[in-house]
């Protein structure tokens, strides 16, 4: 025991003698969680709006009136030619266009029925999308509005009609940042423990120094805990860094015991460190090693429902991600902080990630022999 | 001399498919002797060398480092040798007084012993005021002195040295030799490789591998007189030259 | 000249012999396109539903018969009790539970008028008023066929027209984003990392008493990294024509001559940061932060730039990706011409001259 006592002793002097690295190794995160759940707000509003109206009647004017006040809509721009309109879409200033045609007002009173003619850049297929669905339906209000001012409608209404209410719970305010902040603390645990596991690692077969631990009594599985005892304890502190942020910076009150997170972080960070041992059983350079861990991180990052949800991916990929370790974390921060989830809830989570922890590890600790 | 053997080796050969790097060696090392171990690159030195310290199973013969079979007591033998290589050994981003500490730690000195230890080396490496900088910034010179010294920092019964002193000035290469000497007369065994052939002149035995085989082994005057050489550069040309592959 | 393209082959030997580097190199666009061409969608569907019915009648069936026949739900649950709903979104499965009212078909068929109650587990904003929005559709829908010969005076029509990319695919917007991305990485993160790792093993001193001027070495080593990067955008292309169906409306030489400017803009950032920093492990980091996360949030293919806070906005304009994205976007899906990205091209082509200008200050200083 007191030659893994030494090499931990060794391995934190490294650690903390280095400023550059361990400065990034605490503002990187940080930085992140502040940046990326800030950036990363994909609620359609700030739609930018381009009218050609050729109408120029109360009515026109009511109604964009009544889409600049809704909320999801900018006036950007109003003209009564569809070409000026339309420049602003090809410039990127406006994301719609709508033509009101001539007779406008005219033509709802008269002939009972009129049409708008909508353009939308769809290069951003989602927004374009949402955007187009929103603007229908604010025309489809003021459409009622209308109605309502010509018919008296008697006591019962004379068409048949479905409310429907709904109550979201969990985020009732829909603050994506609720949703963005465990998950993106989630990936960033992934990515500081296996990346600078793996680095570590590799650096000592770059320099040469491994070669002398090798000739030494150190047992493998010493060198090996005196590797993976910091890198833990490390994450545990960039867990807790990220948590403050998330309560104070963010203001989020975790519903769920933060306990549970921190139960499930412990074993997580085995299996992530396990990833970055593996990593440098394969790696020869600290190039191959940082290369290697981004091409996975970014896969497993990518398709851990991060960004888009994971049951929105195709069936084949959605059994992908059953081998994904990092997908079941962000599951379980999310669950815990946003639902409240308890032990019982992510039981079959944490048996998976034992599995997983288990299975990298030893495959690392198989090739780490076979190839020293 | 004494004649305890510390290092038998006998037929000690390894194959990498079909290529054999050492060629059925045998030679023996007596407790406390300096042996210069030669040859051109790729004559298979560090080969022979990593399997005498355990880094590597033979393919094939017999051997005993400090007693120790190095097919079955690796580990055994780990414990009794120290080791230094031609690529640098200690930790640049550590201090000195922490690479002592750390190395005599993994090989089991207690708190008392790496104190005496380190307060020992710093002085008779004229270390005071340096003994807390970091390693990195160090004459090259001195990190090989001091690297030694912490290869036997734990009195190992046999230092491996690989081309301890590359790049190094002729008067460091003196101060370094006196180490060698100073280790020697404790009690140390020296194993080392090397391409100056001044230094193989200060060795007591000096073996001269060519192709995986050990081609001459004697005192270097023995060798002298048996090449009809004057200098041991001559000796090592000689054979050297019989050599059919290349690096 | 001669001297430089020895230096030249030379780095590409050290690129080749590296296969697992290479591999990774030439792989990563591809998955990348794969990735976001087949797995990545913010599309909804098959969102898990629970129905708790408190009437269970003819016209609560019908309903339930029409969801679970769109793509967008599989009614997973029946519940019969309110406090069955909790648990079950704690254990995460279930996305939106429908309450259905005693006396759906009555109310709905005799007074004209009733309420459904949509739970969502709105932890993810998105999913969440997305199923509210397909739910009130198929709903509005059902309630249609009710009410068919009932037609509506005064009625504003609209119709809708998707321009450039009318099957709203996710390709378009990403496509240009891979290509920012990839270039950055290729080109100024291994640019970067190959002059630190000379210097951190010691190798540059030898080359620097060559008589190639220091400068001209470091550029050596770029033009590599810059070989392979447009061999990843031709990659990147030929992909996203053939295997995703984007087609490149725009003229292709543009679309080649402003990624070409964009991986010069690149490697001056590359430089930029091996000028800095003499460990791979900082440039590595460095080229992480520096690079990599501002041209993943700011270049306006993942997260949409109008959104975010003015300070982020703002900062968005100094990175490079954010006009090289603009650029790609304008010429390649929508077809348009030089005069419509000549300002972003000056832009890039300014950032281009200012990095350079820094990189080689800094290199006079810290190699004289």
């Amino acid at each position: 025991m007191s030659v893994l006592k030494y090499l931990l002793q060794k391995e934190f002097r490294q650690i903390f003698r280095d400023p550059a690295i361990l400065r990034i190794i605490f503002m990187m995160p940080a930085l992140q969680l502040i940046i990326i759940p800030m950036a990363a707000d994909f609620e359609v509003r700030n739609v930018n709006l381009a009218v050609a109206d050729h109408d120029h009647s109360a009515y026109a004017q009511q109604m964009v009136q009544k889409i600049k006040s809704s909320g999801y809509f900018k006036l950007i721009h109003y003209s009564s030619t569809y070409q000026d309109a339309l420049k602003n879409i090809e410039s990127d200033k406006a994301d719609v266009v709508l033509e009101i045609p001539s007779n406008f007002e005219k033509n709802i009173i008269r002939e009972d029925h009129t049409s708008l003619f909508i353009a939308v850049n769809a290069v951003n297929g989602m927004k374009a999308n949402l955007g187009a669905a929103y603007l229908q339906s604010i025309i489809q209000d003021y459409n009622n509005q209308i109605r309502l001012k010509w018919i008296q409608f008697p006591k019962i209404p004379p068409q048949t009609n479905i409310e429907v209410t709904v109550s979201n719970w969990f985020n009732p305010m829909l603050n994506y940042k609720y949703f963005m902040v465990p998950a993106v603390l989630a990936t960033l645990l992934t990515m500081v423990g296996s990346f600078l596991t793996a680095l570590n690692i590799v650096r000592e077969k770059e320099i040469g120094t491994i070669e002398q631990i090798n000739v030494t009594p150190i047992k493998k599985y010493h060198f090996i805990l005196g590797k993976l005892i910091p890198f833990w304890i490390l994450g545990l502190v960039v867990l807790t860094i990220g948590l403050i942020i998330m309560r104070f910076f963010y203001q989020i009150h975790p519903i769920g015991n933060i306990l549970v997170v921190y139960f499930f972080a412990a074993i997580y960070l085995l299996c992530v460190l396990g990833l970055g041992l593996l990593i440098s059983t394969y790696a020869d350079t600290q190039q191959q090693a940082m290369l290697i861990s981004f091409f996975l991180l970014m896969i497993f990052i990518l398709l851990g429902g991060l960004f888009t949800p994971i049951d929105s991916m195709p069936s084949w990929v959605q059994k992908l991600t059953w081998f994904n370790p990092v997908s079941y974390f962000i599951d379980v921060v999310r669950m815990v902080v946003l639902k409240g989830s308890g032990l019982s809830d992510i039981k079959n989570h944490i048996f998976i990630i034992v599995g997983f922890a288990i299975f990298l590890n030893s495959w690392a600790v198989w090739n780490y022999k076979k190839t020293n | 001399m004494n004649k305890e053997k510390v290092i038998v080796a006998e037929g000690l050969t390894k194959r990498f498919g079909d290529f054999v790097a050492v060629d059925h060696i045998s030679f023996e090392v007596s407790k406390s002797e300096i042996f210069g171990f030669l040859g051109a690159n790729g004559a298979g030195k560090t080969t022979a060398m990593r399997m005498l310290c355990g880094l590597s199973i033979p393919t094939s013969g017999k051997a005993l480092v400090a007693g120790y079979d190095v097919f079955k007591d690796t580990d055994n033998i780990k414990n009794s040798i120290g080791y230094m290589s031609q690529k640098f050994s200690l930790y640049e981003d550590l201090t000195i007084r922490e690479n002592i500490r750390f190395y005599g730690g993994i090989y089991g000195l207690t708190k008392k012993q790496i104190q005496d230890k380190t307060s020992y080396l710093v002085d008779h490496l004229h270390l005071q005021n340096h003994q807390n900088s970091l390693v990195k910034s160090l004459p090259l010179g001195w990190k090989q002195k001091l690297a030694f010294s912490v290869a036997i920092v734990h009195d190992p019964a046999i230092v491996f040295l690989d081309e301890p002193t590359g790049g190094v000035d002729p008067v460091t290469r003196r101060e370094f030799w006196e180490l060698i000497y100073d280790a020697s007369e404790r009690g140390i065994t020296i194993f080392v490789t090397t391409h100056y052939m001044d230094e193989a002149e200060y060795c007591n035995r000096v073996s001269i591998m060519v192709d995986g085989r050990i081609e001459a082994l004697d005192t270097p005057k023995a060798l002298k007189i048996n090449y009809d050489s004057a200098s041991m550069d001559e000796v090592f040309l000689k054979l050297a030259r019989k050599a059919v592959r290349g690096e | 000249m001669k001297q430089f393209f020895a230096f030249v082959k030379k780095e590409f030997y050290h690129i080749w012999r590296d296969k697992r580097t290479l591999f990774i190199l030439l792989g990563m666009p591809i998955t990348q396109i794969i990735i976001f061409g087949f797995a990545l969608t913010n599309e909804v569907k098959n969102s898990k539903m629970a129905i708790l019915d408190f009437s269970k009648d003819v016209s609560s069936h019908e309903l339930i018969q029409k969801i679970s026949s769109s793509k967008y739900f599989d009614v997973s649950n029946v519940l019969t009790r309110y406090d069955e709903v909790e648990p079950l979104f704690k254990k995460g499965k279930i996305k939106v539970v429908l309450v259905i009212p005693q006396q759906f078909s009555n109310e709905l068929l005799h007074a004209n008028q009733t309420k459904l109650q949509l739970i969502c587990d709105a932890s993810d904003p998105n999913v969440a008023n997305t199923i509210v929005n397909y739910a009130t559709a198929i709903i509005k829908d059902f309630q249609n066929t009710i009410v068919q010969d009932q037609k509506l005076p005064y009625r504003i029509e609209t119709e809708v027209r998707m321009m450039y990319n009318p099957e709203l695919k996710g390709a378009y917007s990403f496509v240009p984003g891979v290509m920012a991305l990839i270039l950055m990485l290729t080109c100024a993160m291994m640019t970067s990392i190959a002059i630190v790792k000379e210097k951190e093993m010691g190798t540059m001193e030898v080359i620097l008493v060559s008589p190639l001027k220091p400068f001209r070495v470091v550029l050596a080593k770029a033009v590599p990294y810059m070989l392979l990067s447009m061999v990843n955008v031709i990659t990147i292309l030929l992909l996203s024509v053939y295997v995703l169906d984007v087609p490149i409306s725009g003229n292709l030489s543009l679309l080649i001559s402003e990624s070409l400017l964009f991986t010069i803009t690149s490697l001056a950032l590359g430089l930029l940061i091996s000028s800095i920093t003499d460990s791979q492990q900082v440039a590595m980091l460095i080229s992480l932060m520096g690079l990599f996360l501002p041209t993943t949030v700011f270049s306006g293919y993942m997260f949409p730039i109008e959104n975010m806070p003015l300070p982020l906005q703002i900062m968005s304009n100094i990175v490079p990706a954010k006009w090289y994205y603009y650029i790609v976007k304008t010429i390649m899906i929508k077809g348009l011409g030089f005069t419509y990205v000549w300002k972003e091209t000056l832009i890039l082509i300014g950032m281009t001259v200012v990095l350079f200008a820094f990189s080689i200050k800094n290199f006079k200083t810290r190699l004289a």
